[in-house]
């Protein structure tokens, strides 16, 4: 029964780090890409449709 | 249409085409697997039909990657597409054009690679006539593999990896068809039909995908 | 008018990008809450029922193995939908869809594989078994890798969008089709000597924490893709800034 359990415990890991592997790119990924269009936003550079900063959020 | 399928024909038999590298692939893979699992005969005729169906999947798969790509190269794609007849016809004719240069001369060359592999008669005759219901089929599914991976710079290998997964039953159904023509108990028609009906069903759905997908590339 | 104009009028107001990334920031704090408390109550439930008596331990790997292969066969569908949205209806966000799908799909058909093997090891007492529901995912394995490659190779992604659309469309009218013949494959060469665990007979003892994880696995699948497609989003507005910005830099520089 011992030798089960260690199957056990290998799947949850597998798939705890799995998950948690996908979740961490999801958030990396986000940041990565709020970073890049602040930068842009920091140099003037802005879409057409939101003139004014704030238009972003209506 | 029937101007393009000649000229089709014409440009993949003549020297830079691949229709003859296609059969010297199809040989060599053929004749490296004795190496691999060693010369005993008996082995050899019981899996020999799966690996001339095996090796002829592979090396169909070979030329595909320039099926729309030449065309596309030299503009006479965008000339195909601005035509009245539709794009669906001429993905159809292009695609018999491909298996008559590529497929048929695989079909013509697995009996001699069946002699090789001392196979009988009939598993020769077996593998022949579901070679030549089934390449067709992967034919058409590569087709639309071509067709998206037809704007890409290196889309060869892309396609392959793309349209292996999709050929699958057709591999099954054409091996255990062979199987069940040497082994009495199982009735060769069922697999056999079934194998048709793949080559049908994707005889409409490839060309379809396929003009879809170079209409949508283009724009 | 009506009830469905207004409805229609909603879903073309979600093409609106700039619209979906207010809702995702409103929606996704709370989804992920909810992904978490069910999560805790799915995990609890697994780990507080009884062992089965034939499987001892192991059957605590189904919590987990179920609903990533459920997921796995889930988000094709949503892909699937996702091209038929970017083929016929051309909506703008059905293609962010199923390009961030793609990898999460991949993610979960994987660990369906892995824990599946293993829990063939301690019950079947092998890895792998080329049995026809393993094989047919094993292929679905391969070609969630074959699309996110095909979507790695193209550049522009309005033009890999379609071009991806018609092919995720043909891998779903070939999946019954695979799974057909790989059953009929399966019979032809292997005895039935696979322990299969039918659906209806499970014990409610079972059941109950499977289906609170499958829902829980569900959630997280909503809450990553709403992300991901966020995150796609933002990564093509980067890019298209960076255009904007590279060609005003050059109408700058030529009349000065």
């Amino acid at each position: 029964m011992m030798s089960h359990a260690a199957y056990v415990i290998a799947s949850y890991a597998v798939a705890a780090a799995t998950v948690a592997g996908l979740i961490l790119w999801v958030l990396t990924d986000g940041r990565a890409r709020r970073r890049e269009l602040q930068q842009l936003e920091a140099a003037g550079i802005r879409r057409r449709s939101a003139a004014a900063p704030a238009g972003e959020r209506e | 249409m029937i101007a393009l399928f000649f000229r089709d024909l014409k440009l993949s038999v003549r020297a830079g085409g691949g229709a003859m590298i296609g059969v010297l692939f199809f040989m060599t893979v053929v004749a490296v697997i004795p190496f691999g699992v060693g010369p005993d005969l008996n082995l050899l005729a019981r899996i020999g039909p799966a690996i001339l169906w095996i090796g002829a999947l592979l090396a169909s798969l070979l030329g595909l990657d320039r099926l729309f790509q030449a065309e596309r190269e030299d503009g006479s794609l965008d000339l195909i597409m601005m035509q009245e007849t539709p794009l669906l016809l001429a993905v159809l004719v292009k695609c018999a054009a491909h298996w008559t240069a590529t497929g048929l001369p695989l079909v013509i060359a697995s009996p001699f690679l069946g002699l090789f592999m001392n196979m009988d008669e009939g598993a020769i005759g077996a593998t022949m006539v579901t070679l030549l219901a089934g390449t067709p089929a992967i034919t058409f599914i590569g087709a639309v593999g071509a067709a998206v991976a037809v704007a890409l710079p290196r889309g060869g290998l892309l396609v392959s990896i793309l349209v292996l997964p999709l050929a699958i039953p057709v591999l099954i159904f054409g091996v255990s068809a062979v199987y069940a023509a040497i082994e009495d108990p199982a009735p060769f028609l069922p697999p056999f039909m079934i194998l048709i009906a793949i080559t049908l069903f994707f005889g409409v759905i490839g060309p379809v995908a396929a003009a879809a997908a170079l209409r949508h590339s283009a724009d | 008018m009506s009830e469905s104009s207004l409805a229609i009028r909603k879903f073309s107001d979600l093409a609106n990008p700039t619209r979906f990334l207010a809702l995702a920031d409103r929606v996704l704090p709370w989804l992920a809450a909810l992904t978490l408390l069910v999560f805790a109550v799915g995990l609890w439930l697994s780990f507080a029922t009884e062992g089965d008596y034939q499987q001892g331990e192991t059957v605590r790997i189904m919590y987990v193995h179920v609903p990533s292969a459920w997921l796995s066969m889930m988000c094709y569908t949503v892909m699937a939908i996702s091209a038929l949205g970017t083929l016929v209806w051309r909506h703008p966000l059905a293609d962010v869809s199923a390009r961030a799908a793609a990898p999460i799909g991949a993610c979960f058909t994987f660990l369906a594989l892995v824990t599946g093997s293993l829990w063939g090891k301690p019950m079947w007492g092998t890895w792998w078994v080329w049995d026809a529901r393993l094989t047919s995912v094993f292929v679905l394995f391969l070609m969630y890798l074959g699309l996110i490659a095909l979507n790695r190779a193209m550049d522009d992604p309005s033009r890999s969008a379609r071009v991806s659309a018609v092919l995720i469309l043909v891998g779903f009218v070939n999946i019954p089709i695979i799974k057909f013949s790989v059953e009929w494959w399966n019979t032809l060469h292997q005895p039935a000597s696979v322990i299969r665990l039918d659906g209806p007979t499970i014990d409610p003892e079972f059941l109950r924490p499977l289906i609170v994880m499958a829902i829980a696995f569900t959630l997280l699948f909503f809450t990553l893709h709403i992300a991901a497609m966020r995150n796609e989003i933002w990564r093509r507005r980067v890019a298209s800034l960076r255009r904007q910005a590279a060609r005003n830099a050059g109408r700058e520089q030529l009349s000065p």
